[in-house]
């Protein structure tokens, strides 16, 4: 009884952070306050007011003009970086998991290998091939999230492959392809959705990291870590420059992170 | 000549340095409308001889050698296009356990229409049809409210039942049945034992029945393989073989069997 509370509570909690975050992210998309870009020397270092509910930073840019642009990145990143992987992850994994044998060997060597590297370093290296950006961001981290779900669906698509129906299913005559498609992929999805929404908190995360290390987002262009690396010089004197910045990474994390909890102990 | 034919078929595998021999030169053969048993402990390799016969031992660490001739085509050597079009129209498999053997994310009517739907062409409504009709077949009472509800909605004897329309709606030639009591209670069991019998007798499908129970082999078969440790130790008459078992070992599985409602005083 106390339990189902807990989550419900949790739940409640993880939503409404995470709509806040939404509705963040459509605001960055259609109108913020002030131009993001736009630079108000007599503004600058500006305290939180009603007219910068944020304060200002060294340039005298809105810093929630900016923060709302910045989820909007960020999300975006980190959705697509997600997807990238699931994907990827899907299709290595099911065909590992399904087929086995030499296959199996050689694709999952190969994803021990890229999963023995620390995925920031393999994103360095996929960064300095490609050079910066937010697409080589995107790639780099992409590649570094995709041994994760390969892993996660080849053990899943392992204990499938054996059950009893899917046997039943290879004896009625039906193809692999059928077989992976039509009796397999949809049994995935209990397993994919809270590895999909873990995934997407490391991709904040990671999103965040790299833009602090100056890889992903190119500046004046504003990003979460971006603003919290340029911010680490004024931090004693003007802390809002980071606190806010950082406050959003904090609230988008956590609320993602109570919300697949609540739902992996609801399933 | 015989619809299925097995010979010297012996099942290896290779576990990374040794080799187990699970099945030794196992010779049986089934005419159309047959029913034989086999009978053995766990272990004794009768699923590993039926999962051989049903073409689904094609892991990459297996050796099979030996012929399994079905209709004059040797199942160990054709190739899996042949195999697929014959498994499904021509073999069908009924499995132990009636909770893994059903998708749970399926409707049951659906899953019963899956072979037609693999092997012909066919529209909806009437593969609807073809699959009600199947699951009145196997005595379902509401055979149209099993065909809209999800395995988790039927009882084990039910989804039994269901298992028993799916393998049975394309009229496969022979039907073999892995154990398909043994997740069950024991009326349960014995109304599938004599829907079995049914089948057999209004359609003429070969059933090749695995169990451990003897009892109810007795009341199915009329032949029977008894079977230990990859071997078939005794083979023949049903009836002959429990009057008088030769082996010790046959002796031993009679015995085993409790008194209950099948078995027939020898």
């Amino acid at each position: 009884m106390d339990k189902s509370k807990n989550q419900k509570v949790k739940f409640i909690i993880g939503l409404t952070l995470v709509g806040i975050i939404f509705l963040m992210m459509i605001a960055g998309i259609f109108c913020t306050p002030y131009d993001p870009l736009a630079m108000d020397m007599s503004a600058k270092f500006a305290g939180v007011s009603f007219k910068h509910i944020m304060g200002c930073d060294n340039f005298g840019r809105d810093i929630f003009s900016r923060v709302l642009v910045g989820v909007r990145e960020t999300m975006f990143v980190s959705a697509t970086v997600v997807f990238i992987g699931t994907f990827v992850g899907i299709i290595i994994g099911t065909v590992t998991g399904y087929f086995g044998g030499w296959v199996d060997e050689i694709l999952m060597r190969i994803n021990d290998a890229v999963l023995a590297f620390p995925s920031v370093l393999l994103a360095l290296l996929v960064i300095g091939v490609l050079g910066g950006g937010t697409h080589s961001l995107i790639i780099a981290l992409g590649i570094a999230f995709v041994p994760s779900f390969a892993r996660i669906v080849r053990g899943e698509v392992l204990r499938i492959r054996n059950l009893d129906y899917i046997q039943c299913v290879r004896l009625y005559g039906a193809s692999h392809l059928r077989i992976i498609v039509v009796h397999i992929l949809p049994n995935l999805r209990t397993v994919l959705l809270s590895s999909v929404l873990i995934g997407f908190n490391n991709a904040v995360l990671a999103e965040a990291g790299m833009n602090y290390l100056g890889m992903g987002t190119q500046p004046p262009n504003p990003s979460l870590g971006l603003m919290l690396s340029e911010a680490q010089s004024v931090i004693f004197t003007n802390p809002w420059n980071a606190i806010f910045p950082g406050l959003v990474i904090v609230m988008m994390i956590l609320g993602f992170s109570l919300l697949s909890d609540a739902m992996e102990n609801k399933s | 000549m015989s619809m299925l034919k097995v010979e010297d078929l012996c099942i290896k595998v290779h576990d990374k340095k040794t080799t187990d021999t699970l099945v030794y030169d196992v010779d049986l053969e089934m005419e159309k409308g047959d029913i034989l048993g086999i009978v053995g402990e766990s272990g004794s390799g009768k699923t590993m001889t039926a999962l051989a016969i049903a073409g689904l031992l094609s892991r990459h660490d297996m050796e099979k050698s030996g012929h399994i001739t079905f209709e004059g085509i040797n199942l160990l050597e054709v190739e899996r296009k042949v195999l697929r079009k014959i498994q499904g129209n021509e073999i069908s498999m009924v499995f132990q356990e009636p909770l893994n053997s059903l998708n749970p994310l399926k409707k049951v009517g659906w899953q019963v229409e899956e072979s037609l739907r693999v092997h012909t062409v066919m529209d909806k409504a009437e593969m609807k049809e073809r699959a009600i009709q199947a699951l009145r077949d196997v005595e379902l009472d509401n055979p149209e409210a099993v065909y809209n509800s999800y395995p988790h909605e039927l009882s084990g004897g039910m989804r039994q039942r269901a298992m028993i329309a799916a393998a049975m709606i394309i009229q496969p030639r022979l039907l073999i049945a892995d154990e398909p009591t043994t997740a069950l209670d024991v009326t349960i069991q014995a109304e599938i034992v004599e829907l079995l019998k049914r089948i057999n007798k209004e359609r003429g499908t070969a059933i090749l029945f695995i169990s451990h129970d003897l009892s109810l082999v007795n009341s199915l078969c009329e032949r029977v393989l008894v079977m230990q440790n990859g071997l078939v130790v005794e083979s023949g008459n049903c009836e002959e073989i429990f009057r008088n078992p030769r082996q010790e070992y046959t002796k031993k599985l009679i015995n085993a069997i409790p008194k209950n409602p099948f078995f027939k005083e020898a």
